[in-house]
């Protein structure tokens, strides 16, 4: 794995893994795999295996956090140690509290705060395998995790990156694009209310590059949304269907 | 000014519901002339009003409502109840005890200790206070037995039906008391074992279930079948 490849986009213009430049990774999500949580949901954008818990609202633990006119809430973004080729330790890293952060404030906008005054909101984000673009997936999965648990919402917030990898804007990097491309732009997105939540640059890009970056960073967002409400649906659509077929019996 | 959805449609945060001259009801929000629904739910509208029936939520106390808790901790002058909601709630020993607490003479976790449980109601809530409640009325107190079941507390309407049709329909099938908080707790209490385990049954299929039509006639199907087979079992 350790060794560079010469190239990451071949004389036919697919990436390493055979993608074209506009082209996500296969993206699977699943709803309600915590029981214990108040929602959950799980994610599996390419290699990346992530799953997020939601609990709440809750009691405020220690108090003196409570906050009179809103709810407060709190996210841990942790990657499991055996999510990544080299041992990670298990101990939060500068990264993992600065992804925590980030994380929470591409979702608060969402979630209606001010509805439960003096209460919290636990949302744990844990990444099983990571292969670049956690953040992004990370977004998604604890989005809608937070829809499961019944907390009220905005929108639902859907993530996706792009980049710059050789000279050519591309869609969704995974792990060796990123490290050895030019440039990251993830981009969290709000898709009925068209506003974007979270807007990010590691790298360079010159403006028409970072416009057409962000642009198809918002079309990979637009698929991910619709499996991502397919995915809220099938939980429940399910239970109907079963229904259906004992009338029909 | 149209409405974009069914009747009855399944939708997930976010989707646009109607635009124009609507009223934001339940689970929904509006924002700019549009109406959008806030929860994952059920569409449900009559002529002006916007509903979203949620399929999952928790419990935000309101006043008058009748609710099933238990005891969490036992304090100086009374106690604090968990009645399933974000808030703890404040039950006092003079409303228990209905005359004034006297600190020296009352033994509080006799009178209720960690652990019971109460039928109370909420006699006052807002964003700034956490709920209070009070047992001093006739059917509210501690419970003694019968079976305790909670679900989620949006689906309680749904249990007890339309105009009650639904929980009178298990009242009468199995023969139990049936109290219902409106915070998702319920209270079964019936001659035997049986009987309470037979609604139950009963509740816990309209929770799963609550989301699709002809509920009403697969519950009464159930519980008229269940009884035949326990009067085969008697002879």
């Amino acid at each position: 794995m350790n060794d560079k490849p010469e190239k990451l986009i071949d004389k036919k213009g697919l990436r390493l893994d055979g993608r074209k430049p506009d082209e996500l990774r296969p993206v699977k999500l699943q709803v309600g795999v915590i029981s214990n949580a108040d929602g959950s949901a799980y994610i599996e954008h390419g290699k990346n295996k992530i799953l997020a818990g939601v609990y709440g609202p809750r009691e405020v633990h220690p108090k003196h956090l409570a906050l009179p006119d809103r709810t407060v809430v709190k996210c841990r973004y942790h990657m499991a140690p055996f999510s990544v080729q080299e041992r990670k330790s298990p101990a939060p890293s500068r990264r993992e509290i600065e992804l925590s952060k980030v994380i929470r404030e591409s979702l608060e906008p969402a979630i209606f705060i001010e509805y439960y005054p003096r209460t919290m909101i636990d949302i744990f984000i844990e990444v099983l395998q990571a292969d670049g673009g956690t953040r992004c997936a990370s977004i998604t999965a604890a989005a809608l995790a937070l829809a499961d648990s019944g907390i009220p919402m905005r929108d639902l917030i859907v993530a996706c990156a792009a980049g710059k990898v050789e000279d050519k804007i591309v869609l969704d990097l995974m792990d060796t694009e990123d490290k050895l491309g030019c440039a990251d732009v993830p981009v969290a997105l709000m898709p009925n209310l068209n506003a974007v939540t979270l807007l990010q640059m590691d790298g360079s890009l010159s403006t028409e590059e970072f416009e057409s970056a962000v642009n198809l960073a918002l079309e990979g967002c637009k698929q991910i949304y619709a499996l991502q409400k397919e995915a809220l649906r099938t939980k429940y659509v399910n239970v109907r269907e079963e229904n259906k077929e004992e009338v029909e019996e | 000014m149209p409405i974009f959805l069914e009747k009855r449609q399944l939708v997930t945060p976010g989707d646009l519901i109607a635009e124009g001259d609507y009223i934001a009801g339940e689970n929904t929000y509006m924002e700019k002339n549009k109406i959008y629904a806030s929860r994952v739910g059920i569409v449900e509208y009559e002529t002006k009003k916007m509903d979203v029936v949620a399929l999952k939520s928790f419990y935000i106390p309101r006043m008058e409502d009748i609710v099933i808790g238990t005891i969490t901790e036992v304090g100086f002058s009374g106690w604090t109840v968990d009645i399933n909601s974000p808030y703890p709630a404040l039950l006092r020993a003079s409303d228990v005890l209905s005359r004034s607490f006297r600190p020296q003479k009352d033994d509080l976790p006799q009178v209720l200790d960690v652990g019971d449980l109460v039928v109370a109601k909420i006699v006052s809530y807002d964003r700034t206070h956490d709920p209070q409640l009070t047992v001093a009325e006739p059917g509210l107190g501690k419970i003694t037995r019968g079976q305790i079941l909670k679900v989620t507390p949006t689906k309680i309407p749904r249990v007890i039906g339309r105009k009650g049709s639904m929980i009178s329909t298990i009242k009468q099938e199995t023969g139990c008391n049936i109290i219902l908080g409106v915070n998702g707790v319920v209270l079964i209490t019936g001659k035997t074992l049986e009987d309470e385990q037979l609604a139950m049954m009963a509740i816990l299929k309209i929770e799963a279930e609550s989301h699709t039509s002809g509920l009403t006639d697969r519950i009464t199907k159930m519980l008229k079948e269940a009884k035949i087979g326990k009067e085969e079992k008697k002879e």
